[in-house]
């Protein structure tokens, strides 16, 4: 975790170069344990945001976590559970979790939602493209800010 | 390099998990799947199985001979084979899986065409021949050139791959038993193969159910009868020898 922390800790560019389909490119900010600011310079829609985060295809979150989604059977049990995440969490720290959890715990098993680089063997279906785009990282981190327990 | 090779090769060389901790996928089925395995009047594995045996002693290729012709009895000279796959093929020096060593008898001994690899024909012969160590431990052939190959599939299992950047480890050694959404992640051994698979509907390789995890992480396939192929089928093998075989295994 300490060095995950450290690396975070310098002010980071990150994924100056992200090609973020229909969102615009822009530099990801990373300030210790967080990126403060928007992805996109906007607000994402948190009902966006839970449809991703309980999308199979889409956000995968339910294959690992579970969390408050009575109508979804078949939750995970590989990561805690999102419940409560945004009391947890500020905005900006959910944000860096999502962009790339590795920068907190570079052992970490959650994928890096919008890392293209330092991958091995991707798909040619998926190669250079992120998980999630910059407008879907904000719809989920303003989702899970609202999940307050 | 050299030391990335060593360190694979110390770590394939390692005691895995004891054989008691070990868990086939089987212990993981539900007790209705388990039975359907069980009994081979209920397991669907058992039809590609008998149309193998037929395979075994019909003539084919220019040379008008059969399996049987050669090898006689299957339940005499097939015993173990399986257990002892992924081996080194004299001729080539190379190894091969138990599909490539069937494909390369019917090319040099039927000279015929080979079925293609997860054809029917292919899968029902494999399947045949592999249940003939049915209850037989796996025993990976002690030879240097499969340790090597051992440790590179060893490399390849720790490897985080695809744009999800897991490992097969990542799911099988460290997660192995918790809930990924509704199945039960099982330490992976391959100890079934070909199986019956109720979520393909059919028989199917080992090469099949990888590209399963493979393409589940959203990555690049291990294409089957590849060096890859092998060298990871070769690790998996050595991780669960001492486990018994259990062709044609059924799974959800
Ligand atoms: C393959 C497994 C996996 C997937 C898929 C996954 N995560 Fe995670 N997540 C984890 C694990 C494990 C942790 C615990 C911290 C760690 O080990 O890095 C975690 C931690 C988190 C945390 C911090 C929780 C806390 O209370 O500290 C949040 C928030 C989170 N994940 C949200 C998500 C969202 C949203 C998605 C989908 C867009 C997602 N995760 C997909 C495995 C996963
Ligand atoms: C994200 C988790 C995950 C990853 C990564 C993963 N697998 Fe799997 N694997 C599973 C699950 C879950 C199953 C059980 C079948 C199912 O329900 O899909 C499975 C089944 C298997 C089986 C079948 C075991 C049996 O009893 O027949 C083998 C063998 C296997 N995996 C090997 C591998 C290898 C080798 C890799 C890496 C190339 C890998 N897996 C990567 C989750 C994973």
């Amino acid at each position: 975790m300490s060095g995950g922390l450290r690396r975070g800790a310098i002010v980071a560019m990150l994924l100056a170069t992200m090609p973020a389909a229909a969102d615009e490119p822009r530099p990801v900010m990373i300030g210790g344990d967080a990126i403060a600011a928007s992805l996109t310079g906007r607000p994402g829609d948190a009902a966006r945001g839970r449809a991703i985060v309980a999308d199979r295809q889409r956000g995968l979150c339910l294959l690992c976590h579970a969390g408050p989604f009575p109508e979804e059977r078949f939750q995970g049990n590989l990561a805690p559970s999102l419940a409560g995440a945004g009391s947890r969490l500020s905005e900006g720290q959910l944000r860096l979790r999502i962009v790339d959890s590795a920068r907190v715990n570079p052992d970490t098993i959650m994928p890096p939602y919008h890392r293209t680089e330092g991958l091995s063997a991707v798909g040619a279906a998926w190669r250079g493209r992120p998980v999630l785009t910059a407008g879907e990282v904000e719809d989920v981190v303003a989702f899970l800010v609202t999940l307050k327990e | 390099m050299r030391a990335a090779v060593l360190a694979a090769l110390l770590l394939a060389a390692m005691p895995a998990a004891g054989a008691e901790e070990r868990r086939s996928g089987f212990a993981d089925m539900s007790a209705a799947t388990q039975a359907m395995q069980a009994d081979d009047a209920a397991n669907p594995g058992m039809l590609w199985v008998l149309d193998g045996e037929g395979r075994w002693s019909r003539k084919a290729g220019r040379t008008e001979r059969s399996c049987a012709d050669c090898h006689g009895e299957a339940a005499a000279s097939m015993r173990g084979v399986a257990a002892r796959y992924p081996a080194i093929d004299a001729e080539r020096g190379e190894a091969v899986d138990l599909a490539g060593r069937i494909a390369l008898c019917q090319t040099r001994h039927q000279e015929a065409t080979p079925a293609p690899r997860e054809s029917e024909a292919s899968l029902a012969l494999t399947a045949f021949v592999a249940h003939q160590s049915r209850g037989l431990p796996i025993a990976p052939p002690d030879d240097p050139r499969i340790a090597l190959l051992q440790a590179e599939g060893a490399a390849l299992y720790r490897m985080r791959r695809g744009q999800l950047n897991l490992s097969c480890a990542q799911c099988h050694d460290d997660n192995a038993g918790r809930r990924l959404a509704g199945s039960v992640i099982p330490q992976g051994h391959p100890t079934g193969y070909p199986l019956y698979r109720l979520e393909w509907q059919g028989l199917g390789s080992l090469q099949r159910r990888l590209r399963g995890c493979t393409t589940g992480v959203r990555a690049e396939s291990f294409a089957p009868g590849s060096h890859d192929a092998i060298a990871l089928e070769a690790y998996l093998m050595s991780r669960a020898a001492g486990m018994p075989v259990e062709t044609p295994a059924v799974r959800p």
